[in-house]
């Protein structure tokens, strides 16, 4: 049965993708294109454009981009259930344990610890998306004074300004780059 | 403990819903949101929580956004917190996806759209870091050399070295041990 089928594969996508987004593509391909054949290389491809394209997790996304294609909605829901249901198991788990033990003099300590490494993570992942905002790549080779968007550069500050000054949410700033953006390239 | 504001499942499920539909840019920058949403605006959560369950949410598998939005939801409002914010989280990836993947070769070639995507960023690179002027001003005025110095160790590894985030955090985590091991048997003796 395609729906039990669909299920397993991402149920065992949801449980080994440690790391996020990209550590999921390798499994979905390994998983998905070669073992099961539901999608061609031509279509993981899409997938990936796609992915990168559209808000969501990658795991998520192509839950509903294959569901979708072998099932339709019924589909995309069985594959995003698949998906999910390790993360909620485990995290909820992981979160009772939390709140349980997070007074704790040992448990304190460590995450007192752990929060400097977060900190550099959020950090290393925001300096990424400025660093493509500003020369349309992100390895530190690659940028050169020919490469950099002025346009980008100046929507940064301002939004910056917007956001620390005039309280602006993240919504409107989001809105407004990629209006103002679209409008000031239209007439470059 | 710090006194929180009355939390409602309403506001979370659409805080979430929204988040989850307007981020792009992957787990990190929804964690960015969530806490200027949770933290800042509806104090439903504080910044050492936020940075904490970054850390538990990292450590699972699965994908960042789903797993940072469960265990907010958790916290927030327990098991029925959890499930609906992880309902919230995935509805627009299955609708934009569905979507999209119908006429995929109109959207992914139209000129308009890609131009919105790239600007886009800049703004995103803004909202984050607003979030990590905060996050590190916390780190910078604890006064905590050694916590500052591992924020700065922490950065070059994974952004230059390019160590992952799950092994930064299994070293961490050993690190906590070890310096709390050692603390207490200073105590003792």
């Amino acid at each position: 049965m395609i729906y039990w089928e669909l299920f397993l594969i991402y149920l065992q996508i949801g449980a080994f993708s440690f790391g996020g987004g990209y550590a999921a593509m390798p499994l979905i391909q390994s998983l998905v294109v070669q073992q099961k054949g539901w999608l061609t290389m031509a279509e993981y491809a899409d997938l990936t454009t796609i992915a990168e394209m559209t808000p969501g997790p990658i795991a998520v996304n192509s839950a509903t981009f294959v569901g979708q294609k072998m099932a339709g909605l019924p589909g995309a829901l069985v594959c995003t259930l698949g998906c999910v249901l390790p993360s909620l198991i485990i995290v909820l788990l992981l979160a009772w344990l939390y709140t349980k033990y997070r007074e704790m003099t040992v448990v304190k300590n460590v995450l007192g610890q752990l929060r400097p490494a977060v900190v550099a993570m959020i950090a290393g992942a925001g300096l990424t998306i400025i660093l493509f905002a500003f020369f349309g790549t992100s390895t530190l080779k690659d940028i050169s004074f020919a490469s950099i968007h002025w346009v980008e550069i100046g929507l940064y500050v301002a939004s910056l300004i917007l956001i620390r000054k005039f309280k602006w949410g993240p919504i409107q700033i989001i809105f407004s780059t990629a209006l103002f953006g679209s409008l000031i390239y239209m007439f470059l | 403990m710090e006194e929180k504001k009355k939390v409602s499942m309403v506001t979370l499920f659409f805080s979430m819903l929204t988040i989850s539909a307007f981020t792009f840019g992957g787990g990190f920058v929804i964690i960015g949101m969530m806490r200027k949403k949770f933290c800042d605006e509806l104090q439903w959560v504080t910044d050492d929580e936020v940075l904490d369950m970054t850390a538990i949410a990292q450590s699972a598998p699965g994908a960042l956004a789903v797993n940072s939005s469960v265990i907010f939801g958790y916290r927030i409002a327990g098991i029925k917190g959890a499930l609906i914010s992880a309902l919230a989280t995935v509805i627009p990836p299955i609708v934009i996806l569905s979507i999209v993947a119908m006429c995929y070769t109109s959207f992914a070639s139209n000129s308009y759209v890609k131009t919105a995507l790239q600007v886009m960023r800049a703004g995103v690179g803004a909202i984050i870091t607003d979030v990590i002027l905060d996050l590190g001003k916390n780190i910078f005025s604890s006064k905590n050399v050694i916590h500052i110095l591992l924020m700065f160790a922490a950065f070059i590894a994974s952004w230059f070295f390019g160590v992952s985030s799950i092994a930064l955090i299994l070293v961490f985590l050993v690190l906590g041990l070890l310096r709390t091991l050692i603390t207490r048997k200073e105590n003792l003796a």
